[in-house]
């Protein structure tokens, strides 16, 4: 920072006030961008770290067939299923019969949830999914979901929804029980986004 | 340091102020725009008053008695909302107003048509934000806070009144800190090398960089809200892919600096205060520069301790924890350095050293229940409850508003000519004094004990501690009607004042008359 030891004065004013300007609305222009970076900034954090039950899309990576050896114990993980409605969401919406089973780790499962749409008129809507403990988010891998697309029915249509998953091998020893619950929305904004 | 004094009547370009209503509304004078400021700020805090005891009425008993609760819902919003947005922001804006320029020996401030519009926009926006009240749906009722999606989907539909009132507002606070750091930065009196400059003024310019940095993001928070309300974003909405969480990150982002906005002026008020009724230069100066921008560095990295209920992981809520601890650091150095200057000191206690004094005791406590706050564990059984309530209002109103009550006797002499009435004002000190405490410490008992904050009606065991905080809030809350009466009869006329005004002042402002000439320092003094 300069010392303007000489200039200021009533009759001229440093010339220096439209540079501090300047500089000054820059910044604030770059914290407005600033607001609306963490968007994707928070997302992206979610993503890595897995944090806030957020489960990752559609796993691509390889699935392992492999059989454990001998003496390899099968670990088995409770996994559970709950659903829920949001605030005005009219449709039934129900977990598997099973709402909760032991899953071997590393195999494939496959579950259907039910939701009929009770009303008289068509609705779209959108499941989102949590899982709790959320550190298990990244071990739970989906390869087919009913959530990685919006739901569409009828007035007075069920439908089951297919639900197909493994339980990653490195799943941390500490957890026993992984619970998978599904938020309904309703979709208002057919068009949008 | 030589004062230049009135140099102007021989000069026919500066004469005194134009008259009427015209003089105000086209003022480009720092003295007269601070003025307004404050003079707005105390309008605010009155009508802001007002919401908190028909709070403090509805709570005075439990049972649904005066106001139905939606309405207890937009007081408790609205009280929020005007106190930090339209009393203690505008009240140190209208102080930098008028003291930077005089203590930094510049003629006026650095902009001042921007000066003037960054203060002609707070009426309108808050006449905005006041008329939601009267709309249909009324007006907001989510809180200070307001957390999607209650702000979003389940708002009244004033809301988009409620956003534009909040984005004109942050331009007229993006506007005043620009001023501010020109002013400083460009227009210091030769000689007033940075280390040289009051604290004031540097917890100012301090104050103003935090303003630059956050109010844009809470404009862009707001603006998000706008678009998911009206234009089918989903920032906030889940079905879309968004998420609420990212509303109280994006929030407390902007919320934590925006709290040391409302505090760090009040430092340097009391920084200029306690030494000169101590008689003594501050303890440790450069340490209480440092200790200030630290503060400021580390209200960037701390955001999170609001919101450690929502489900973090460990590393995260250990991460808050600790920053948030380490901010009790440089605040313990101020604290100890306004301790250190009044040990040994010729102490004498006139009303603006009994508000600081009690400042620094009172927001220490205030401090400390922050402390326990921060503790993640011990957050889970505090969040949402009355100890939160306790403590903020600790260090918001005898922290901050003690100090505004401070700077405002002390300087207030230099503004008017005259001596407030120093048994008045001390009186008004110790009613506030009771008042205040009677109000706020009770509120850490129910606290602690479970009672939830921004509720109507509560379980029967919090019953006696509410009837004493709602006694409390009226004595308060009345007793301020004494301190516009004093500062009336102070603009009135008194016992004249002299230039210093106080034996122990130091300082440019002191070196002119009393009352500070419409102009001042049209020639830069020269500071040794």
């Amino acid at each position: 920072m300069s010392e303007n030891n000489e200039q200021p004065g009533n009759s001229t004013p440093p010339r220096s006030h439209a540079g501090t300007v300047r500089k000054l609305l820059f910044v604030v222009v770059a914290m407005f961008g600033f607001g609306f970076a963490l968007v994707p900034l928070y997302d992206l954090f979610c993503d890595i770290t897995g944090i806030n039950g957020k489960t990752n899309g559609r796993y691509e990576g390889e699935i392992s067939t492999a059989v454990p050896g001998e003496g390899e114990s099968r670990r088995v993980v409770r996994v559970q299923f709950t659903t829920s409605n949001n605030a005005n969401m009219p449709w039934i919406f129900n977990p598997p019969e099973n709402k909760q089973m032991d899953v071997v780790v590393g195999e494939p499962v496959q579950v259907d949830f039910f939701a009929r749409n009770p009303t008289d008129r068509f609705i779209v809507a959108q499941a989102i999914p949590s899982v709790a403990p959320s550190k298990g988010a990244d071990y739970f891998h989906k390869t087919e979901c009913f959530c990685f697309q919006r739901q569409e029915l009828e007035a007075g249509a069920d439908t089951l929804m297919g639900l197909r998953f493994f339980i990653d091998r490195d799943l941390p020893e500490d957890i026993k029980t992984l619970t998978l619950s599904y938020t309904m929305f309703e979709v208002q904004d057919h068009a949008g986004l | 340091m030589s004062a230049v004094i009135d140099s102007h009547h021989h000069d026919d370009h500066h004469h005194g102020p134009a008259k009427g209503f015209t003089r105000w509304l086209y003022t480009t004078n720092h003295k007269d725009i601070g003025s307004m400021y404050l003079w707005f700020s105390f309008t605010m805090f009155l009508l802001g008053g007002c919401m908190a005891l028909v709070i403090r009425a509805e709570l005075f008993e439990p049972g649904l008695q005066i106001v139905a609760p939606n309405f207890f819902n937009q007081m408790t919003t609205m009280h929020g909302l005007i106190m930090v947005f339209g009393a203690v922001m505008p009240a140190f804006v209208g102080l930098a107003n008028w003291l930077i320029p005089m203590m930094v020996g510049a003629p006026d401030m650095a902009l001042p048509r921007m000066n003037n519009w960054s203060f002609w926009i707070l009426p309108f926006a808050f006449s905005l934000m006041v008329s939601t009240l009267f709309m249909e749906g009324g007006g907001p009722n989510f809180g200070w806070t307001f957390y999607a999606p209650l702000s979003t989907t389940y708002a009244p539909p004033s809301v988009t009144f409620f956003i534009f009132a909040v984005h004109m507002m942050g331009i007229s606070s993006i506007m005043g800190a620009i001023n501010v750091i020109a002013t400083i930065l460009n227009m210091r009196a030769p000689g007033m090398t940075m280390m040289k400059m009051p604290m004031f003024v540097w917890s100012w310019l301090i104050t103003a960089f935090l303003l630059i940095a956050v109010m844009p993001v809470l404009a862009g928070v707001v603006t998000m809200m706008l678009t998911d309300i009206h234009f089918g974003t989903s920032f906030f909405k889940p079905e879309g892919g968004g998420d609420p969480v990212l509303f109280q990150h994006v929030f407390w982002f902007f919320g934590h600096p925006e709290v040391y906005i409302m505090i760090l002026p009040a430092f340097g008020i009391v920084s200029q205060i306690i030494p000169t009724f101590s008689r003594k230069p501050l303890f440790g100066y450069a340490s209480m520069v440092y200790a200030t921008a630290s503060i400021a560095v580390l209200s960037f990295l701390v955001w999170a301790h609001h919101m450690f209920t929502v489900g973090m992981p460990l590393a995260g809520e250990l991460f808050f924890m600790y920053a948030t601890m380490l901010i009790a650091v440089p605040t313990g150095v101020k604290v100890f350095n306004w301790v250190s200057t009044m040990f040994k000191g010729s102490l004498t206690f006139e009303t603006p050293m009994l508000f600081s004094v009690a400042f620094v005791i009172l927001f220490t406590i205030g401090g400390f229940s922050g402390l326990m706050l921060a503790m993640a564990p011990a957050d889970f059984q505090y969040h949402d409850t009355y100890f939160v309530v306790a403590h903020f209002h600790y260090v918001l109103v005898p922290g901050a508003i003690f100090s505004i009550f401070a700077a405002a006797y002390y300087w207030l002499p230099k503004w008017t000519g005259y001596m407030y009435d120093e048994t008045l004002g001390k009186l008004h000190f110790w009613l506030s004094f009771i008042g205040v405490n009677l109000t706020f410490f009770p509120m850490h008992f129910v606290g602690l004990a479970g009672m939830p904050r921004r509720i109507p009606d509560y379980a029967l065991q919090f019953a006696d501690f509410n009837m004493v905080a709602s006694i409390g809030a009226f004595l308060f809350g009345t007793t301020q009607l004494l301190f516009l009466f004093i500062v009336l009869k102070c603009v009135k006329g008194g016992k004249r004042a002299t230039a210093s005004v106080w034996e122990g002042a130091e300082g440019l402002e002191w070196t002119i008359p009393s009352p500070a000439p419409y102009h001042t320092f049209a020639t830069p003094p020269k500071v040794n």
